[in-house]
């Protein structure tokens, strides 16, 4: 092996640190316009009257369009109906889109779309996701509001608790996390002479944006072609998003027959655009006295916001992992995605996973002191090992480097010391330290598992270098770096030889979308298969140049040898001379799809996914009693990857999932008031910044799945998913104050404190 | 109004609205689109431009404020193609994801170590402390920065 496992630079550094890198918003097309979104500032109204025509005369405003002027559905495609492009009649939410302006400038555009009046006939908004399914509750959608419901039903729970020696159980809540990509949302719209359109733009999920946009001006899925542009950061936040921004766009491109640029302000991005679901969970676990697990019920409501989106399957994942990472006999789970008048709630890594765990390891704490354990000896006794089965039934098989995670991070952190020094302290600074252990299905899983599949492209040029095209994306996760290495090792040449084309749907099938840390995985795998077909063919020439059998050929850093013993070489940039001259067929398609999962949805029970990564997370805090500030000093994350294709990249996910997660443990909040986000901006919405940044030490532990590019596995949204407990673990071990709610603000530890001293 | 400045050792003469953002100039009538907009409020550095050597977030001067001033790009940073030492230990260390704060990263570094050739931890944390960045977790961003101020040795080994 000579580039897999490699500490490699990453492929498309260089444009990134120049400034030569294209996003969207530094693309520009002959005649141009900008769009600029009219917004509602009701969470729920009757739209009486909308004058976008009055807008027309202003300076430089080119056309406006309202519901009416969508030439195919006012409806934006994904898993549920019901969510319109344009509010028809009635809005839902306080930023919701309403209307559009094309004009010559961005300015213009802004200007026209803030003088358009808009009338109301306000109506009582749902905003708390507990009243959603209540008798009574304003109708937002289908029967009872409800968006999904997914539940586990494994073994008989209330046997579990009757036999259990001790029985915990709390409530949870955690809120909206903003995504705060650093590059807002954006697309551009070009009609093409042929009646088709090409839409550019930030995304996840190209192959969705194309669908869309088809439903939505009616065309055929062939007459739109949809390119990625480079993309500032996502999370889940591009997922779905970018179809009603790029549907915005082409909507307003459609009727003026010119192109048409819709880039959203932060302020805009922030009022509008998905978040994670704010949860309230119910928690129940059950013990043996040696600390066993025996029995866990969760009941638990996700506020999923305005309309369905990816209600239905964040929530699913979310029932998945509730119980944690441990073997457990006896588990119910009940799990409601509900409708409220807020923006609509999506995917942000960890996908509804991050909220339960919380949740979940904040309980295997609680149940570790009531019974006098240390806490990672409790998560070492009932971890998942292989031969196990899970919550769902499933029965790990391989690559379970959980117990792995556990060890590598308590002797990274020198865990032991520092639980028994800590937590003793009488001062006002008072150091602790927690731990959480959790594991990640990768990939789609059972519930979709029509979109596990993928197409790659590969073709060997004249000299040897290679192009390759996949339909996943690359949105700074580092895929393209890992995707060259594959095919440079497949292929037998050097990483400077391979390059990438950007994602566009006309070049390969539709490959699903770029979510559940699934590109390694599927697109690897997909161009394994596109490159072995180029090989049979590149090799059998270089086996005959070499005169020897092909199967005896080895190929490594652009040279082909003869066997072993590399006394016969070739240069592949010969070869593929060679192959030219012998009209030789360098080029193929490959396709991958992912191994069976399988789910029964009333029981809760299957293969839920192909496979885990697992994670132990340790956090060392000091907590300020008189301040109430609590401060991540260091955060050791080691997580179980299968194998590390490119380490530097499995560090870099290690790092900014973590800090993520610290911002979502300490600090990130959507703030509200009367269903109005009231900290919309990066003064008042607080992500970590290079002061508050911990020192995080990654650890990379390979536990390789077969199936999976060189032992690899999917893990990227796991880093973010424990970090949280982790640390209000360790907050309690500090203090003694255990705090459900997140985050763990000073307000929430001092309210904590003086409900204690009473 | 006519404002004669200088951008990336060039003299440049613009006839502009003096209300407009140096950001919007920079990127929509010189082409520089290198810097990035992240937030249009001063809040995240992606705009982060060098004002007479001073780290400045672009989206926030305005182009009355800068007639006979020098401003410097990330464009300008390239010498022919060149990487200056910065980028090339971004490129190396790993500290680029997505890339839409690296601009703003490295021109604020760039300013640091204009003035302060050998600066500690602390002096690079706050130097960059205006730039957010939602991808790294800061940790590849510092020791890059380290690299180049001479004193990596010690941090870069120890993973
Ligand atoms: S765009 Fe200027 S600071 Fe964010
Ligand atoms: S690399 Fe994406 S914001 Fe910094």
């Amino acid at each position: 092996m000579s580039v897999v496992g490699q500490r490699v630079p990453r492929v498309d550094a260089r444009e990134k640190v120049t400034g030569e890198a294209r996003f969207v918003d530094d693309l520009a097309f002959p005649g141009m316009l900008y769009a600029a979104v009219v917004r509602s500032t009701e969470p729920r109204a009757r739209i009486l009257s909308m004058d976008l025509e009055s807008v027309l005369s202003l300076p430089g405003v080119v056309a406006v369009a309202g519901p009416d002027d969508i030439p195919g559905g006012n409806n934006i495609p994904l898993i549920l109906p019901g969510h319109p492009l344009l509010a028809p009649g009635e809005t839902n939410f306080c930023g919701q889109a309403l209307g559009l302006v094309g004009a010559e400038t961005r300015e213009a555009a802004d200007l026209a779309a803030g003088l358009v009046r808009v009338e109301y006939e306000p109506r009582t908004p749902l905003l708390d996701p507990l009243d959603a399914r209540l008798p009574g509750a304003p109708g937002l959608y289908g029967e009872d509001n409800t968006f999904g419901h997914h539940v586990v039903r494994r073994g008989d729970v209330e046997r579990g608790f009757r036999e259990a020696f001790l029985v915990v159980e709390n409530t949870y809540h955690t809120p909206a996390q903003e995504h705060a990509y650093l590059e807002p949302q954006g697309a551009i719209a070009v009609p093409t002479p042929d009646l088709g359109i090409v839409v550019y733009g930030s995304m996840q999920c190209p192959f969705y944006v194309q669908r869309a946009i088809a439903h939505i001006l009616g065309l055929p899925l062939g007459k739109v072609r949809i390119v990625q542009t480079t993309t500032g950061g996502a999370f889940g936040g591009k997922e779905d998003a970018p179809s009603e921004v790029g549907g915005q766009a082409a909507v307003l491109a459609w009727k003026t027959r010119r192109p048409v640029k819709l880039v959203y302000h932060r302020e805009e991005d922030m009022h509008s655009m998905s978040k994670r679901h704010p949860a309230h969970i119910r928690y129940k676990t059950g013990v043996k006295e040696d600390g066993t697990l025996v029995a866990v019920e969760v009941q638990m409501t996700y506020d999923g916001g305005a309309f369905g989106t990816l209600s239905p399957v964040v929530l699913w994942r979310a029932t998945v992992h509730a119980a944690g990472a441990y073997r457990c006999p006896n588990v119910r789970v009940d799990a409601w995605a509900v409708a409220t008048n807020k923006e609509p709630s999506g995917a942000f890594r960890g996908f509804g996973a991050p909220q339960v765990l919380f949740a979940a390891e904040s309980q295997m704490d609680e149940v570790a002191a009531k019974l006098g354990m240390d806490p990672l000896a409790l998560r070492k006794h009932n971890i998942l090992r292989t031969g196990d089965e899970t919550a769902t039934g499933q029965k790990l098989r391989s690559s379970v480097g959980s117990l792995q995670t556990i060890r590598e991070a308590s002797r990274a952190s020198d865990y032991r010391t520092k639980r028994a020094r800590w937590g003793k302290d009488r001062g006002p600074v008072r150091k602790g330290i927690g731990v959480s252990t959790i594991n990640y299905g990768a990939g789609l899983g059972g519930l979709s598992p029509y979109l596990t599949r993928a197409g790659a492209f590969v073709q060997v040029h004249a000299d040897g270098s290679a192009l390759y095209a996949v339909g996943t994306t690359e949105m700074g996760q580092g895929m393209h770096t890992v995707l060259a290495q594959i095919v440079a090792e497949e292929l037998g040449l050097r990483l400077d030889q391979v390059t990438a084309t950007e994602t566009d749907t006309s070049r390969v099938p539709d490959s699903g979308p770029t979510v559940a840390s699934r590109a390694t995985i599927m697109s690897g795998n997909a161009l394994r298969d596109a490159c072995a077909r180029v090989r049979k063919n590149l090799w059998g020439v270089g086996a005959s140049i070499l005169g020897v059998p092909l199967h005896d050929v080895l190929g490594e850093g652009g040279v082909l040898y003869a066997g072993q013993k590399q006394d016969k070489s070739v240069a592949v940039e010969d070869v593929a001379r060679e192959c030219i001259s012998r009209r030789v067929h360098l080029a193929a398609q490959g396709w991958f799809r992912a191994p069976k999962t399988s789910w029964d949805p009333k029981r809760g029970q299957g293969d839920a996914y192909m496979v885990y990564a697992w994670a132990t997370n340790i956090a060392e805090v000091e907590v300020d009693l008189e301040t109430g500030v609590v401060r991540l000093v260091r955060l050791t994350a080691a997580h179980d990857v299968g194998r590390a294709i490119n380490p530097v990249g499995v560090e870099g996910q290690i790092e900014g999932g973590s800090l993520q997660g610290v911002g979502y443990a300490l600090t990130e909040e959507v703030l509200r008031k009367d269903g109005r986000i009231i900290n919309p901006d990066f003064s008042t919405y607080i992500i970590p910044t290079p002061s508050d940044a911990p020192e995080i030490t990654p650890v990379i532990v390979e536990s390789r799945f077969s199936k999976g590019p060189h032992g690899a596995k999917g893990f990227a949204e796991q880093p973010l998913m424990g970090v949280a407990p982790a640390v209000a673990n360790a907050v309690y071990h500090a203090t003694g104050l255990r705090i459900r709610e997140l985050p763990l603000t000073p307000e929430r530890l001092k309210k904590e404190m003086e409900r204690s001293k009473r | 109004m006519y404002i004669c400045l200088t951008v990336n050792g060039k003299p440049v003469n613009v006839t502009v609205h003096p209300g407009r953002r140096l950001v919007d100039v920079l990127r929509m009538d010189l082409g520089l689109t290198g810097t990035k907009i992240g937030c249009e409020q001063g809040e995240c550095g992606a705009c982060t431009v060098l004002l007479d050597g001073r780290a400045v977030n672009s989206c926030l001067v305005l182009m009355s404020q800068v007639e006979g001033r020098e401003v410097l790009t990330i464009e300008g940073l390239t010498d022919d193609g060149e990487l200056h030492a910065l980028q090339q230990a971004f490129v190396d260390t790993g500290a680029v994801q997505c890339g839409f704060c690296s601009p703003g990263f490295l021109m604020s570094a760039y300013a640091l170590l204009s003035r302060n050739p050998h600066p500690s931890r602390d002096e690079i944390v706050e130097a960059v402390t205006g730039n957010l960045c939602r991808c790294t977790g800061y940790r590849k961003i510092f020791q890059a920065i380290e690299r180049v101020a001479g004193c990596v040795a010690a941090r870069t080994e120890e993973q």
